[in-house]
């Protein structure tokens, strides 16, 4: 393959060699079935323990509190649906959630507000980050969740978890968080987070896909999501996962290990981005503020370009990223999150994220910020916007 | 996801730029939806259309279809310009995937924009030629179609 830099890890990451490794004996020879009577099986069951004991421990839960699921989506589905169960007769129909958040979450409260739920969402600042004291005044007695992300999956702003669980216990409200993008890149520990439940997927931190989970507090008595076998404390019916449940743990047990040595490079090649894009790009902006984002996360808009166009020109040099842009979403509306900060449409349209990982390399920001500055110019030079602006300001 | 041709016209656009004292200059589309396509006709007096120049804001598929849609019509009469339809384009680019397809409609409103402006400068009427809805060279702010 001709060079291929890959931008793109808040979208999956690459399963690390390790994580492989650690998977591949449960997949030929401790291949029993976990709830299996027989020795050779229950190795499984004690494997399948240690992992979660693991994970556990990364966030300073029980083990008890962690159940695996199939990922992010399937994690934040259980939490907000579930919840709406056990609360919705009881307490009220009310969510409060925020604007920015990832369509699991989105679509999840779509579906709830079908069924009768009513869901407010609180607005961000410029920066991406909920206000809080919106988020104060729209709680009600009937509200029975806040559900806000830890780390937006777009522009990378890591919220208040503290304090938004903070004012979700004052009121005795349950709080959950999508921490799909945050876990095992910074720092979560869910008591001193205040956090009641909390997703996470395996494949944002070089583990596999199709592995996740969901960190339920003991005490929170959310039924089960998928009905059938005991397994998961009887709350996630089905035969355990068990390779990406090794790979998991493995994922997130290195991550944790590797966790400060890795944000300290992954910020410093994405500040020397952030610096060089809009040092050397004319009419660029960072979307999210520079502090308070996720060491691995640099969002930018171009004027007068649009972001499709832009990724496959990037793929053409065999830059890998994304965009917020709608032809890149597939509907006509640019992404949610970058109107969420109060870009205009035609700025919307015309953002790229690019996400580091830890083998992302100096050498690559710089080809990417070079490869950026032509196709950014080379568009511009086509854009009818571009010539209206320019115009003007030779009118001026 | 694109076809080669789209590909092709995507990277090697044809005919990009400005035509000066343009005969028409059409402008369809919206920064709302993400594509802006301007279209310059260079008509002479035979009513053949000499050159014809574009620019666009948009995705892959609206600057491959620009492109196309310059080609389609360069050295054609009014009468044949106006037979560009978006299906034309469309087909001449072996297809677009179904989400793109109004990026050849806006080619399409492109083209008949800036013949509308060609007529209106001359104080002509174009048989079968009615005043593209997404223009937005005199009004900026289009409802979003």
């Amino acid at each position: 393959m001709s060079k291929m830099v890959y931008l793109d890890n808040a979208a999956t990451t690459k399963t690390s060699a390790e994580v492989v490794e650690a998977m591949l004996p449960y997949f030929t020879e401790y291949y029993g079935n976990p709830s299996s009577l027989y020795g050779f099986a229950s190795h499984n069951k004690d494997a399948i323990s240690k992992a979660r004991k693991t994970i556990a421990d990364t966030i300073g839960a029980k083990e008890k509190e962690i159940y695996f699921t199939a990922g992010g989506s399937a994690s934040d589905n259980w939490a907000l649906k579930a919840t709406a169960d056990l609360l919705g007769e009881k307490k009220g129909k009310h969510i409060i959630t925020s604007k920015i958040e990832h369509h699991a979450i989105m679509h999840t409260c779509d579906y709830l507000a079908k069924k009768g739920y009513e869901i407010t969402y609180i607005d961000v600042d410029e920066n991406g980050v909920i206000k809080l004291d919106e988020l104060k005044e729209a709680i009600r007695p009937d509200t029975i969740l806040i559900s806000v992300m830890f780390a937006n999956n777009e522009i990378g702003t890591i919220q208040p978890i503290k304090e938004i669980g903070a004012i979700a216990h004052e009121h005795g409200i349950l709080f959950h968080t999508d921490a799909v993008q945050a876990y095992s890149h910074i720092p979560i520990n869910v008591d001193e987070y205040n956090i009641d439940m909390m997703s996470a997927s395996g494949h944002k931190f070089y583990g596999p896909k199709g592995i996740g989970f969901l960190y339920i507090r003991t005490g929170v008595k959310i039924g089960s999501f998928v009905h059938g076998g005991a397994q998961e404390r009887k709350r996630r019916a089905g035969t355990e996962n068990v390779p990406g449940i090794i790979g998991i743990a493995k994922a997130a047990q290195i991550a944790h290990e590797h966790m400060s040595e890795w944000n300290d490079k992954e910020i410093a090649m994405r500040d020397h981005l952030i610096d060089r894009i809009l040092d050397e790009i004319p009419y660029s902006r960072l979307n999210g503020g520079r502090d308070n984002r996720l060491p691995n996360n640099a969002n930018f808009s171009f004027q007068f370009v649009e972001g499709e166009s832009m990724l496959i020109m990037l793929d053409m040099k065999g830059i890998c990223a994304s965009s917020g842009s709608a032809c890149a979403s597939g509907s006509l509306d640019p992404s949610h999150v970058l109107l969420g900060i109060g870009l205009p449409h035609e700025i919307a349209h015309g953002s790229v994220r690019l996400t580091l990982s830890d083998e992302t390399t100096m050498e690559d920001i710089d080809y990417t910020v070079d490869a950026l500055k032509e196709i950014v110019a080379q568009l511009r030079s086509m854009s009818p916007l571009y010539e209206d602006f320019v115009k003007k300001q030779n009118n001026k | 996801m694109y076809s080669e041709k789209v590909m092709d016209h995507f990277q090697n656009p044809r005919n990009v730029g400005e035509i000066e004292n343009a005969s028409g200059v059409g402008t369809v589309g919206n920064a709302k939806c993400g594509d802006i396509m301007r279209m310059y006709l260079d008509i002479d007096d035979n009513g053949i259309i000499q050159d014809c120049k574009f620019k666009t804001f948009g995705c892959g598929a609206a600057v491959a279809t620009s492109s196309m849609a310059t080609e389609l019509v360069k050295g054609k009469t009014i009468q044949q310009a106006l037979e560009v339809t978006n299906k034309a384009v469309m087909e001449a680019l072996d297809g677009l995937p179904p989400i793109k397809i109004h990026c050849s409609l806006l080619a399409e409103e492109a083209i008949h924009a800036a013949l509308w402006d060609y007529a209106e400068k001359n104080g002509i009427k174009i048989e079968g030629l009615s005043k593209p809805k997404s223009d937005i060279s005199e009004d900026e702010e289009e409802e979003e179609y």
